[in-house]
């Protein structure tokens, strides 16, 4: 079963881990803010951790709350944090200092998202989506 | 010699000046809207306002042609991202990053963000040279070269005390200076 580690539980982080924890994932987020623990819960029968969930309060770059989460064990390290510079560092970082399978990096600038893939980084641009979405919908006006 | 410099704090600022008055041409960028109207009374057209992780930023900035970026903000993780950007998109010669918090010094080094200087760093070497705990004081890394340069004091008494420098044993590759 594949080990998910994800930093950063916003809108988008806590509902990707809810819905790898309920595939049947082993699943540990990583964030600074208690809030985002509240978020897991939220919409769920049990607690986050009674439903098998791992949670770590923490900075992305701290080596010691990347550690505890359990990166040295991830098999997929997903950075999801709101700060493109943070999820770029800790992304490269995972994949080379820590030797993650399979990394994937939330970067809202499109520029950067998009040399940063031609380096070989998996990376998710939401606004470049957000562009084409708007571009469809302005086709049938 | 053109250089960037992402941010415009009190390092950043007094990098300018001082290169500025050694003739160099060189352009801050900076993404604090008040920080910039401030210095850019000073540095007038050689500041220009913005985020320099951003790649249009830094191309409007010149970053194209720079022999140097200095990135000196106040977040490491933009210092770490402006000066790998400059380093491998660019193809900057010469980079140099500030480390803010020592801790976050691995991180650049390991994605090959070198020098990453860090004051914290500095001064605890300075202490070490008022109080050296070990009898060899660290001056210097020169890490591309594997070259340290560090201080001994001869003690009186030692085997060495006396000798021309010729007649004293060293390991090989090291120098006296």
């Amino acid at each position: 079963m594949p080990f998910i580690l994800i930093v950063g539980a916003g809108r988008v982080g806590s509902t990707v881990a809810r819905a790898m924890l309920e595939a049947g994932h082993d699943v540990s987020v990583l964030d600074e803010d208690p809030l985002s623990h509240e978020r897991l819960d939220s919409g769920m029968d049990t607690t986050w951790e009674d439903a098998g969930g791992r949670f770590t309060l923490g900075h992305g770059l701290e080596i010691d709350a990347l550690r505890e989460a359990g990166i040295e064990e991830a098999d997929v390290f997903i950075a999801a944090t709101d700060g493109d510079n943070t999820n770029l560092t800790i992304a490269q970082i995972a994949g080379k200092h820590y030797q993650v399978p399979r990394v994937i990096c939330r970067v809202m600038d499109p520029a950067r998202a998009e040399w940063y893939a031609e380096q070989g980084l998996h990376t998710i641009c939401p606004t470049s989506y957000a562009i084409e979405m708007f571009e469809r919908a302005l086709e049938e006006v | 010699m053109y250089v960037v410099i992402a941010g415009a704090g009190k390092v950043g600022w007094n990098l300018a000046r001082e290169l500025m008055s050694k003739r160099h041409e060189v352009t801050v960028i900076e993404s604090d809207r008040s920080r910039y109207l401030t210095v850019e009374q000073e540095l007038e057209h050689a500041i220009q306002y913005g985020d320099a992780t951003e790649l249009w930023v830094l191309e409007r900035a010149g970053i194209n042609r720079a022999d140097l970026t200095i990135a000196v903000t106040g977040d490491d993780e933009d210092n770490l991202l402006i000066c790998q950007l400059a380093k491998e998109k660019y193809l900057c010669e010469r980079i140099i990053a500030r480390v803010n918090n020592p801790r976050n010094r691995q991180y650049f080094e390991l994605l090959g963000i070198q020098p990453a200087v860090s004051a914290t760093d500095l001064i605890l070497r300075l202490i070490e040279h008022e109080v050296p705990s070990y009898g060899t004081v660290h001056l210097l890394d020169l890490r591309d070269e594997q070259l340290e340069i560090i201080e001994v004091e001869v003690p009186s008494g030692s085997p060495v005390t006396g000798r021309p420098i010729h007649e004293i044993e060293l390991p090989d590759g090291s120098l006296i200076i």
